[in-house]
């Protein structure tokens, strides 16, 4: 289990043995030599890794208003945010790289990575359409079950709770053996939304999904009604850890690692983190139960990426490391080591133990950031926080589906009164 | 001739030395904050190079539109209020004894001191630790007395929650208020104390009579202090509740970052954070005129 830092510490001295044997990497970069610039170089390479993802999205957006974006760099962040920086000039479009051979590197990825990446054709934000980044590993987010302490519960292990019905009498069956349910950052509301999204999915499917945030079905349906509802059976069930609300991911990684509590909901980075926190947990991956039984879940699956600033001197030197490291031996070190899902399909079968049950999980993954249309941040705020105060017992799911209801007309009032602005300002 | 421009010489030599101050003031004070104050009539999202003029809507909003921002304010201004009575008292009284010249007087500053300069952060985990729900030291302190029944999770009910946020603080924040009032106590003339005891006062009275009116303008410092750093509080909050459940230990700061991070409102959040210094400054103006009136008194 290793570190992910010092994985691509390792990497990088790697690339730098190589580039040291490459007369391309000696030479002076295109601009410098239209600049007439005498003096060569090499290329230096530091990979500098932040955490949490808020830190790291306001040092990019700062580096951004004052141009000091680094060569690569990693976007966390909403598509609309992806779009601004694309737009503002500060992300490269690599299909033309991509595409190159007959799309010899574009091949190499797995579909759900490289979407993530990839604007469309009239996509909503404006953006030309193309490939502006490069995925380095994939992941998902789904149920992990501690099989000792669901056998210490009295819990059939041969059978992990597929359905809704079968996953609450789980938590019953826990809270009477004393033992602590689910543990998850729901502290980060991102977490809590995303559990949420996966019921929604589930219960109502993805176009109707898409409607709301269209607002064409109101939150006040009773599908939406219902996807609150299942956090309130969850809490009346005994199913949630104390304390989840304000649970950071990482507190939650290390109760479970710990053995304190039976179910967590986590992404498949976990894998590397329980490795490392307790090598002898035995533990199973699921999808998150099935609430309506005819229709998938769908879980959500992104991939961590890395894009060229558009304004780097070393654009060429930058994209050749980028199709370096998505290389299979690359691929294959970086998922060895990291246990995470790779995000080239070749490197994939090398990968052995809990994470190839993440690996599984790819099929149904789907990511809001690829939806035509993203919600007001205000309402994912108002939705997400709705949650905590229904899992706290202090707002009903009917409440909350109002006050975020309310948000939503007060915010498409004032992004069409934007919009109105925009088109005055245009003409 | 020559005697304007020797005086001519000696101005711009005072303007000369005065330049680098000036330079850096306007550098890192008059144009960041002008910068904001211009920024909080857009609407930007903080990386577009197309910027919204919406004129005052962004702080329309605010005042009238925005009931969480207001909930901050309050759960600082609570946070503020315990700080002020229990954080203060207890730095008081601490002050008190150790200006008695108890035995190890010293070793008790540097132990007094020692939160203060921990990071929030930390302090933050340590406290997660004792108030947690499942493991914490609180609930097994409690249930080992048998008070079981009065465990919980502190950080993440709503009931507790904010003040448990504020014991926290409280806790990392006494010792600078112990300093300062342990400077102030001893810098009180000792005569003055004999004075009062030769008259036949007793230490309430020497208290009363002697110590409060000579402290009142080092409580006047203190107490702007606490408001100022209180008002402002932040890392603790992210790292033992994030500012939830709910809304229930938001605060000023953390809210004008959320708009600013997740909902990217660059401009909302300047105009949000124009309306607080504005706060922030009319609250400090208050107290030191209060402190003035009550030092002249």
């Amino acid at each position: 289990m290793a570190d992910r830092a010092d994985v691509f510490d390792v990497l990088a001295v790697e690339y730098k043995k190589q580039a040291a044997v490459n007369v391309r990497f000696e030479i002076p970069s295109v601009v410098e030599q239209a600049n007439g610039a005498k003096k060569s170089f090499k290329v230096r390479i530091k990979f500098e890794l932040y955490a949490p993802t808020p830190a790291y999205t306001s040092k990019i957006i700062a580096a951004a208003q004052a141009n000091k974006l680094p060569d690569i760099y990693g976007v966390l962040m909403e598509m609309k945010d992806f779009a601004s920086l694309i737009k503002a000039g500060h992300v490269m479009d690599l299909t033309p790289y991509m595409e190159e051979n007959n799309g010899e590197w574009k091949s190499t990825f797995y579909k759900s990575g490289l979407d993530m990446n990839t604007f469309h054709e009239g996509n909503q934000y404006g953006v030309k359409p193309g490939i502006y980044g490069v995925p380095i590993d994939l992941n998902n987010i789904q149920f992990i079950y501690n099989l000792s302490l669901l056998k210490k519960a009295g819990w059939d292990t041969s059978k992990i709770p597929s359905t809704w019905d079968e996953f609450i009498a789980l938590g019953k069956m826990l809270k009477k053996a004393g033992i602590p349910g689910l543990v998850s950052g729901w502290g980060e509301p991102w977490m809590i939304h995303c559990l949420a999204d996966n019921f929604a999915w589930n219960i109502m499917g993805r176009e109707k999904v898409l409607a709301t945030i269209n607002g064409k079905i109101p939150y006040t349906d009773p599908s939406w009604k219902q996807v609150f509802t299942l956090f309130m059976q969850m809490r009346d069930a005994g199913l949630l850890s104390s304390g989840i609300v304000t649970m950071v991911n990482k507190e939650a990684e290390q109760t479970f690692a710990n053995e304190r509590a039976a179910i967590a909901f986590n992404g498949s980075w976990c894998v590397n983190v329980y490795g490392s926190m307790n090598p002898d947990l035995h533990y199973v991956v699921a999808l998150p139960p099935r609430v309506n039984l005819e229709n998938p879940m769908y879980i959500w699956g992104g991939a961590t990426s890395l894009v060229v600033n558009s304004r780097s001197q070393m654009k060429e030197e930058a994209v050749n490391l980028l199709k370096w490291l998505t290389q299979d031996k690359q691929q294959c070190y970086l998922s060895k080591e990291t246990h995470n899902i790779p995000s080239t399909n070749a490197s994939a079968g090398i990968l052995t133990g809990p994470i190839t049950q993440f690996v599984g999980g790819m099929d149904n993954t789907v990511h809001p950031r690829l939806f035509p249309i993203e919600e007001f941040p205000l309402v994912t705020e108002a939705f997400d926080k709705g949650i905590q105060s229904i899992i706290i017992g202090e707002a009903t799911p009917s409440e909350v589906a109002e006050r975020v209801q309310q948000i939503k007309l007060e915010e498409t009032k004032k992004a069409k009164r934007f919009k109105a602005i925009r088109d005055k300002e245009a003409k | 001739m020559s005697s304007i421009l020797l005086r001519f010489k000696k101005i711009s030599l005072g303007y000369l030395f005065v330049m680098p101050a000036l330079i850096m003031l306007c550098l890192f004070y008059i144009y960041p904050f002008l910068k904001v104050l211009q920024l909080s009539f857009y609407q930007w999202d903080g990386i577009s190079p197309n910027m919204i003029f919406v004129g005052i809507d962004n702080f329309r909003d605010i005042v009238f539109a925005n009931p969480p921002w207001w909930q901050s304010l309050w759960h600082a201004a609570y946070i503020t209020i315990l700080a002020l009575v229990f954080q203060n008292g207890l730095a008081l009284i601490l002050a008190l004894i150790v200006d008695r010249g108890i035995k190890y007087g010293n070793i008790y500053r540097v132990i007094f001191f020692l939160p203060p300069v921990l990071s929030g952060i930390v302090v933050g985990l340590i406290w997660n630790w004792i108030f947690n729900g499942n493991y914490g030291l609180l609930n097994h302190w409690l249930t080992t007395i048998g008070l079981g029944h009065l465990s919980r999770s502190w950080l993440a009910d709503p009931k507790t929650a904010l003040n448990a946020v504020a014991v926290i603080h409280m806790w990392k924040g006494f010792g600078w208020g112990f300093i300062i009032l342990l400077a102030g106590l001893q810098n009180i003339p000792r005569t003055l104390y004999e004075a009062a005891r030769i008259d036949g006062a007793d230490n309430w009275s020497i208290f009363k009579h002697v110590t409060v009116p000579l402290m009142i303008p080092v409580f006047a410092l203190v107490m702007v202090l606490t408001v100022l750093g209180t008002m402002q509080i932040y890392d603790i909050v992210v790292s033992t509740t994030g500012g939830g459940p709910g809304y229930h230990t938001e605060v000023p700061v953390s809210r004008i970052l959320a708009r600013m991070l997740y909902s990217s409102q660059f401009g909302y959040a300047c105009a949000m954070g124009l309306v607080f210094g504005a706060i922030l400054v009319i609250l400090s103006l208050v107290q030191m005129k209060t402190s003035r009136a009550m030092t002249h008194t």
